[in-house]
């Protein structure tokens, strides 16, 4: 099998995945929308699904991408609980800035 | 003379052990359960159903339930055999090594009490009947009594010493019952809790006991116990320490110096519980108790020697305390305390038959005399002042005539039963060699009769002194009351009869049914000139006494002095030597004291303080903790990739 997957060597896989993952990061701990940090939810997420799928490959073993589809499922529910969350909070205080959702304290 | 040998080891011949059959395989089994079910029965009826029913069907059920037994005792005592019978109810406990059955033993010492709880119960129930009818709580008093034949019939028949333990925990639970029976009075209730207590003390000895026993035989049986014994404890200290205990338990069952106390107190019941309880069976489980572990106590001499001096000091210490009692029952009372001291100190010395005939004497007549006593107290109208009597013979001459045969039986007048049971312990004392203990004993005789016909003459001679409503009321008691008197009136005359002294008899018929249980015990022989002496003597001093106490309350009128104006010696008689209050001053009250520290100090500071501190240390944690909340989802989030950072330079490095 030489497909143009295999050709590729694991570093570059490795070195993309934590890219992703730190854009991820950084948007998460910097945007202040919480749909954006939702969707930088996803692009770490997916970070990592990238990885499981490139080391499955690499070991030849389907593991890592039954892993990635269940990842993909989580991740679709969590998205659709959070994203209904998120209207929610916009019907009732007309932002989805997370700085101003800082009510839910002692 | 007799001369102890101290390598003694008592003989258990193996061939008298009883065959052991279970209860439904012939008439002496069924027999047997029907003797310790019934009163139950009785109790659960009238205990149950009282409301429903009518007040004589209590009276009929309740006497019922004692009398089948005395019935079916009777039967009993034709038909079992010399070695006795063990009757298999059921496996009761059945846990690792402890093997334990609901099985009775009938052999002929329990018979012995068996007669006595029964017979004389069967006279003291059909009494009651008569004395407390007009109670408001007729039922539940026949039902006690009821209850408390079953335990004491658990008591004496059981085969193992668990079944007993549980037959002694019974009957004190229904001593207290009874003692606390007019609970609205606070005092009586005091009276409950002190019997109750002084016998939590004992049983805790006792049940010490049974666990070295335990321990050593690995049973609680008394056919491997006793058959064991000789092997497994000869010149062992341990055996030593397990009749010590043992007799710990007894002394607070018998009332013996330092646990006697309650005793007197427990004259707040109602007087034939008194009679019944506290001077005829309950108060003797000890002495059958000791009779029963015979064995042991032959092995532990210096343990025996223990019990004959505090039997003997009890005996004389009750007998003095009795001399200036001016309440009817607790003249009684301290009677029994002091023929108590009788049995041990005979049981000390080896005349365990003596022992258990004193028993049986005593129960016939200090039952009498306390029904009397009940009798002149329901004339009374409830007074129980001897110093408000007198001159209560020509009002009540049964009760009189009856008073007398117990006075002059109690007293130890030649013919009457005491006489044969308590100059037998005398000389057996004597005989063995105790001759300090002898001389105490003899001094107790003489001050028994003393305080005997001084209560005799106060109430029945001489002028009344009562008010004059109550003299009005005065009245010979019913005949369900008379009669029980004049029935133990005769037995406190014959009872005596089953042991006559060897110059009298060469058959000692008591001595010789007890044979089989206590007949390991060596035999003490009494020299006959001996006892012809005492004889001789307690006759000169009897009359003496009687003389004595005749001109001074009966020709002179005296009559005790009101208690403050008492001084020296009569005052600390009195006042019962303030034991009383020295147990409340050196236990009561440090004790008192204490559990106030422990209120006042320990609850409220360290353990109210560590329970108050736990939830004032959350509290304010959590006020610190807290602040970390901010509610910025931001921080949160960088919180969390610092937490993941540092965890992964963890797993790095």
């Amino acid at each position: 099998m030489n497909t143009l997957a295999n050709n590729i060597p694991i570093n570059y896989y490795l070195i993309l995945s934590g890219i992703l993952f730190c854009i991820g990061v950084m948007g998460v701990l910097m945007r202040r929308n919480a749909i954006i940090i939702l969707m930088c939810i996803e692009l770490m997420l997916n970070a990592v699904n990238l990885l499981l799928a490139a080391f499955s490959v690499m070991h030849n073993d389907a593991g890592g991408q039954v892993m990635v589809f269940f990842i993909m499922a989580v991740a679709a529910a969590e998205v659709a609980v959070g994203l209904s969350i998120l209207v929610l909070i916009y019907r009732n205080v007309k932002s989805v800035d997370i700085n101003i959702l800082n009510r839910l304290k002692w | 003379m007799y001369v102890v040998n101290k390598n003694f080891v008592p003989q258990i011949n193996m061939n008298h052990l009883s065959q052991t059959i279970s209860f439904s395989q012939s008439g002496i089994g069924m027999a047997c359960i029907a003797i310790i079910l019934t009163p139950l029965l009785g109790f659960l009826i009238n205990g149950l159903f009282n409301k429903k029913l009518s007040t004589s069907l209590v009276g009929i059920i309740a006497c019922a339930a004692i009398i089948i037994p005395f019935v079916l005792s009777c039967y009993l005592f034709t038909a079992i055999p010399e070695e006795g019978i063990t009757v298999h109810l059921f496996d009761w406990i059945n846990v690792g090594n402890l093997h334990l059955d609901m099985s009775f033993l009938v052999d002929h010492l329990s018979l012995v009490m068996l007669l006595v709880i029964t017979g004389v119960g069967s006279l003291i129930h059909i009494y009651s009947v008569g004395y407390m009818h007009h109670d408001e709580d007729y039922p539940r008093y026949m039902s006690y009594l009821n209850l408390f034949v079953f335990f004491m019939l658990l008591l004496v028949l059981g085969s193992n010493y668990v079944v007993m333990f549980a037959g002694w925990e019974g009957v004190g639970l229904c001593s207290y019952f009874l003692i606390g029976f007019w609970f609205k009075n606070n005092e009586y209730n005091n009276a409950a809790k002190k019997a109750f207590v002084m016998n939590r003390i004992g049983d805790l000895g006792f049940l010490l006991g049974l666990f070295l026993l335990f321990q050593k035989f690995g049973s609680l049986s008394y056919h491997e116990i006793f058959g064991a014994a000789p092997a497994v404890l000869n010149g062992n200290a341990t055996v030593t320490a397990i009749c010590f205990l043992l007799f710990v338990g007894a002394m607070g069952k018998s009332a013996q110096i330092p646990l006697y106390t309650w005793l007197p107190d427990a004259m707040a019941g109602p007087t034939p519980v008194s009679a019944l309880i506290h001077a005829a069976t309950m108060v003797t489980a000890g002495i059958y108790m000791i009779v029963r572990s015979n064995i042991l106590f032959q092995l532990a001499p210096s343990a025996s020697e223990f019990i004959a001096i505090i039997g003997t000091l009890t005996a004389l210490f009750a007998a003095t305390i009795g001399l200036k009692q001016t309440d009817i029952k607790k003249v009684l009372a301290y009677s029994t305390v002091s023929q108590l001291g009788y049995m041990f100190a005979a049981l000390g010395v080896g005349a365990y038959d003596s022992g258990m005939f004193h028993v049986v004497t005593h129960a016939f007549f200090k039952a009498l005399l306390f029904l009397c006593a009940g009798s002149v107290i329901h004339a009374m109208s409830g007074a129980q002042d001897i110093r408000s009597m007198g001159g209560l013979k020509k009002y009540l001459p049964i009760t009189h005539l009856t008073f007398l045969i117990g006075v002059l039986a109690i007293s130890g007048v030649p013919g009457f039963a005491g006489f044969f049971s308590k100059d037998e312990i005398l000389s057996k004392v004597y005989a063995s060699g105790h001759f300090v203990l002898f001389i105490l004993l003899a001094i107790t005789s003489v001050l028994t009769a003393v305080y005997m016909f001084r209560l005799y003459w106060l109430t029945f001679h001489g002028k009344f002194r009562g008010t004059h409503d109550q003299q009005h009321h005065l009245h010979e008691s019913p005949t369900s009351m008379t009669f029980p008197l004049m029935v133990l009136a005769v037995l406190s005359i014959v009872g005596g009869y089953m042991g006559m002294p060897e110059w009298l008899s060469e058959h000692h018929l008591f001595s010789s049914f007890l044979h089989p249980v206590t007949g390991s015990a060596p035999h003490i022989h009494a020299s006959h000139t001996f006892e012809m002496v005492v004889l001789a003597v307690s006759i000169i001093a009897l009359v003496l006494i009687a003389y004595t106490t005749y001109t001074q309350y009966v020709t002179k009128h005296v009559v005790p002095e009101d208690d403050n104006q008492l001084k020296g010696v009569p005052k600390l008689l009195t006042n019962k030597y303030y034991i009383d209050e020295l147990y409340e001053n050196a236990i009561t009250k440090p004790l008192n004291s204490i559990s106030a520290f422990m209120y006042n100090f320990v609850e409220k500071y360290i353990i109210d303080g560590a329970v108050n501190g736990t939830g004032w240390l959350t509290t304010n944690s959590g006020v610190l903790l807290k602040q970390l909340q901010t509610g910025n989802v931001g921080f949160y989030v960088f919180a969390m990739v610092i937490g993941i950072c540092l965890m992964l330079l963890k797993l790095l490095f």
